[in-house]
């Protein structure tokens, strides 16, 4: 899989954050709970990884249901 | 002494016992996923936030509320009903509540009432009904709130509360409603209801652990209210100040994990079971009881006489005896646990005229059985007969 294309998305708090993990779950969108990364946020809190095909899939699924704070593209070299 | 068995019907109180899988529920966390939930990132953090999150959905899908976000974690209705009174009044206002109220609301209103806060309290009748056009006509340009009880923890009655949330609706006055006895033992709409605000608890009906409950806050409400606690949520660290969304506005501090897994447990079980037919089994023992108490002489019952206008609680006094002296005879002669006295709502006591003496209460729940409810007749007909 190309990860070239990884974005995280942005949430609120933890809890928006696995309120989203189940709108993308239910819609069968590959998705992964991951740390906010710190280059991102000195947050505590999780964020959601999508590789970059299911992006814009995710945002659908996830509008009007969720509050997202922004969506970060992953910098290609660090891979994960 | 004799050995014997406990018949307990303090279930108004708390539920006891407990489902297998609420017991389950809670020693599974402690063991395999007690970490701070959703503060750390690593995965036995995300397991323990996804544990709460898992009982946000259910306690939304619970009550018909669309967005699970919108309901807050507390530690009982009493917590809930205190974020509500305390943060959404302010000097000047006005609250309309009933006379059937417990102390959950009756305290802190009479608190606000120190800060510029005046309480309309409508009437009930001797059964503890409530007529809803009394609400209406309370109303004055200050109503900031109404805050009602949807079933009496004394008397078991049912408050008219989609009658009263209709009223609020036309008015624009936010509505609460204290479901600390009626939630898993009614079926709760916060929409069909017109509720805005829903204060529920988690170890009576919805057969959780003591320490567990939430609020449900309707869309745009969470601007008006101040939170109760202040602190670490987890979320947007770099500020110190506290977040304004939900629900973290009103979570501050390390939950309880362990207690909330027992409550989605809970929460499941009642699902499982279906409240109608929880609530069909429960009527048909407080029916017994309601016959069975109607023909001991000296017995007095009150609240509604039709079993349809309660939930399965029964409160009666014995001519001539204290409740407190009918209850422990009960426990010390009979193994059966219930609950004499004012049931923390004097209030309600004194509209139906058993103040300050209060009543014998009981209070039924799924595990209960026919049987217990015929031995508990055979005891207070005894008692009664040999004073």
């Amino acid at each position: 899989m190309n990860r070239a294309g990884r974005s995280v998305i942005l949430f609120e708090s933890v809890s928006s954050a696995l309120h989203a993990e189940k709108i993308l779950k239910a819609g069968g969108i590959a998705h992964k709970i991951i740390p906010v990364p710190k280059h991102i946020s000195s947050d505590c809190g999780v964020c959601i990884r999508v590789e970059g095909e299911y992006l814009e899939q995710a945002g659908r699924a996830l509008e009007g249901k969720v509050r997202v704070l922004g969506v970060r593209q992953l910098p290609e070299a660090k891979g994960r | 002494m004799e050995t014997r068995e406990h018949i307990y019907l303090d279930n108004a109180a708390s539920s006891w016992p407990k489902p297998e899988s609420v017991i389950r529920a809670v020693e599974l966390t402690l063991r395999e996923a007690a970490a701070n939930p959703g503060r750390s990132g690593h995965s036995l953090s995300v397991e323990a936030a996804r544990i709460i999150s898992d009982a946000r959905s259910e306690a939304a899908a619970f009550f018909g509320v669309a967005d699970p976000l919108r309901i807050v974690f507390t530690k009982n209705a009493t917590e809930s009903l205190n974020i509500v009174i305390n943060g959404l009044l302010r000097p000047g206002d006005h609250v309309i509540t009933s006379r059937m109220e417990h102390n959950s609301v009756m305290r802190p209103l009479n608190a606000a009432r120190e800060r510029g806060i005046s309480i309309s309290s409508v009437r009930c009748s001797r059964t503890g009904e409530l007529d809803p056009d009394d609400v209406r006509k309370a109303v004055t340009k200050d109503t900031r709130l109404v805050v009602l009880t949807h079933a009496s923890n004394v008397t078991g009655t049912i408050m008219p509360v989609a009658e009263v949330g209709a009223i609020t609706r036309g008015e624009g006055i936010p509505f609460c409603v204290d479901a600390a006895q009626s939630a898993g033992c009614l079926p709760i709409d916060v929409d069909a209801m017109n509720i805005d605000l829903l204060a529920f608890t988690g170890h009576k009906a919805l057969y959780g652990p003591q320490g567990t409950g939430g609020l449900f806050i309707r869309g745009g409400l969470e601007a008006e209210i101040s939170p109760l606690v202040m602190g670490g949520t987890g979320s947007a660290s770099e500020h110190e100040e506290q977040p304004l969304f939900m629900p973290d506005k009103y979570e501050s501090g390390t939950p309880n994990t362990a207690g909330i897994a027992g409550l989605l447990e809970g929460g499941r079980f009642v699902s499982s079971q279906g409240i109608a037919s929880i609530r069909d089994h429960e009527m048909a023992l407080a029916s017994v009881l309601l016959e069975g108490l109607d023909g001991i002489p000296g017995v007095r019952v009150h609240g509604p006489a039709e079993p349809e206008k309660r939930i399965p609680v029964v409160s009666f006094t014995v001519d001539g005896m204290d409740a407190s002296e009918v209850a422990y005879r009960l426990d010390d002669g009979c193994g059966i646990m219930v609950r004499p006295g004012l049931h923390c709502a004097p209030s309600a006591h004194r509209t139906l005229g058993t103040f300050p003496g209060g009543t014998v209460r009981f209070g039924f729940g799924f595990f209960n059985t026919a049987e217990q409810v015929r031995t508990a007749l055979e005891a207070v007909s005894s008692i009664v007969n040999k004073p």
